[in-house]
């Protein structure tokens, strides 16, 4: 299952009132970093999406929700639950590593 | 049992990989999950690899690279070394992914990791105005203030990179000339939005949960300032990955494998290095490239001796 694109229009609905909580991939084309993680991402998603749903913001199209949310280097990955931040992780990480920071969400 | 296994996917490995997979020894490249590539993935222009008059993009190169070993039947696994046993004729490497390989030969290419300058709240703020990465974060930086830390050739890409972004860029160097190439420091002195910091070195880290600032310290006089900065890039150098295998091969008194004279053997038989995790000097995507040929050919002749 490969992870949705959300935008300033949908971030509320997909987002913030998700009743689960909600991985946001910041991300962009440009960013080597980001497109190893992202297939990652994909994989976590689709052993885990019950628990917890994967989405991605592309910061060049979304560059004010980047801002919002403080983004100063990506990939970023920012777990919203209730409307709020409550996990950030910085920069890319292999898939154990990236189990074990999100255990938590989805054990 | 495998023939051969290289770790690591920079110019050293692939160029590793390319040689043994035409040598018939149907080799096993273990690239990393998330830095295949190595570190020309994080660079933008490659001015300087022969046979490309007008320059490329670093990721395109290791595509190149990687399209290359991979038609002559190397097989790439994305996934990250974290134990070998090297010490024995069988050689056993495990990934973070849960999978054992065994093998008659290792070549290690595992590289270089960034320098970190080793102050209190590096780490805290690294991703939230402190960076390793001007082509991923510099997009975050427009029209903001900002600050390099280094003298080389890394430094001066960056800093010239960025004032794409920034509007202003300090380059802070602790020495009063740089060591980067000559065209690549005209290139940054001749930049108008980029002002060098001769003599100065970072003392400090200032913000929460974001940078803010830093404290320099002048390196003749001791004398320190406050500069407000909304990020730093840090590019002062790198160190030889040597982790998974300090305990088991001969490391030089700097840090990297060892090798004997021109070749690519380490201290145990078997086991080859190459590329910057054995290059205290030179550090080029072209002699690491040249380096890993050596250590495909050297494994070659062994894997023929023993056999």
């Amino acid at each position: 299952m490969s992870a949705k694109s959300v935008t300033t229009a949908t971030f509320q609905a997909d987002v913030l009132s998700s009743g689960k909580p909600v991985l946001v991939d910041f991300w962009a084309e440009w960013c080597g970093p980001c497109r190893m993680v992202s297939p990652i991402l994909d994989e976590i998603s689709s052993e885990h999406g019950e628990k917890l749903t994967i989405v991605k913001v592309n910061v060049d199209e979304e560059p004010a929700l980047a801002q919002q949310y403080g983004i100063t280097s990506i990939p970023a990955l920012q777990v919203f639950q209730g409307g709020e931040v409550v996990k950030s992780i910085v920069g890319a990480k292999p898939k154990p590593q990236l189990m074990a920071d999100l255990s938590e969400f989805i054990n | 049992m495998r023939e051969v296994i290289i770790i690591g996917s920079g110019p050293a490995g692939y160029t590793a990989g390319i040689y043994t997979a035409r040598a018939g020894l149907n080799p096993l490249l273990i690239a990393s999950s998330v830095e295949a590539g190595g570190e020309l993935m994080k660079t933008t222009e490659v001015e300087n690899y022969p046979g490309f008059p007008t320059g490329l993009q670093g990721p395109e190169l290791m595509d190149a690279f990687r399209a290359q070993a991979e038609r002559f039947g190397t097989e790439v696994l994305l996934d990250d070394v974290i134990e070998v046993d090297l010490t024995g004729a069988i050689k056993i490497v495990k990934t973070g992914g849960g999978q054992t390989f065994e093998a008659k030969t290792v070549i290690l290419a595992t590289g270089a990791a960034y320098r970190e300058l080793g102050l209190p709240k590096e780490k805290e703020l690294s991703g939230h105005g402190v960076s390793w990465c001007a082509t991923c974060d510099g997009f975050f930086f427009r029209e903001k203030t900002i600050a390099v830390i280094g003298g080389g050739d890394s430094a001066m890409e960056e800093a010239n990179f960025l004032t794409r972004f920034a509007s202003k860029v300090y380059l802070i160097h602790r020495r009063d000339t740089f060591k980067a190439s000559k065209i690549m420091q005209e290139r940054a002195l001749a930049n108008p939005k980029i002002e060098v910091v001769w003599n100065t070195e970072v003392a400090e880290l200032l913000g929460e949960g974001k940078l803010s600032g830093i404290i320099t310290r002048n390196t003749v006089d001791g004398s320190t300032k406050q500069l407000d900065l909304d990020g730093l890039f840090i590019a002062v150098g790198n160190d030889p990955r040597v982790w998974l295998v300090e305990n088991q091969v001969e490391l030089t008194a700097e840090k990297f494998i060892k090798v004997e004279g021109r070749s690519s053997k380490t201290s145990l038989p078997g086991v080859f290095a190459c590329g910057d995790v054995i290059d205290p000097t030179y550090r080029q995507a072209i002699t690491a490239a040249g380096s890993g040929c050596v250590a495909a050919l050297d494994a070659e002749h062994y894997l023929a001796d023993v056999k």
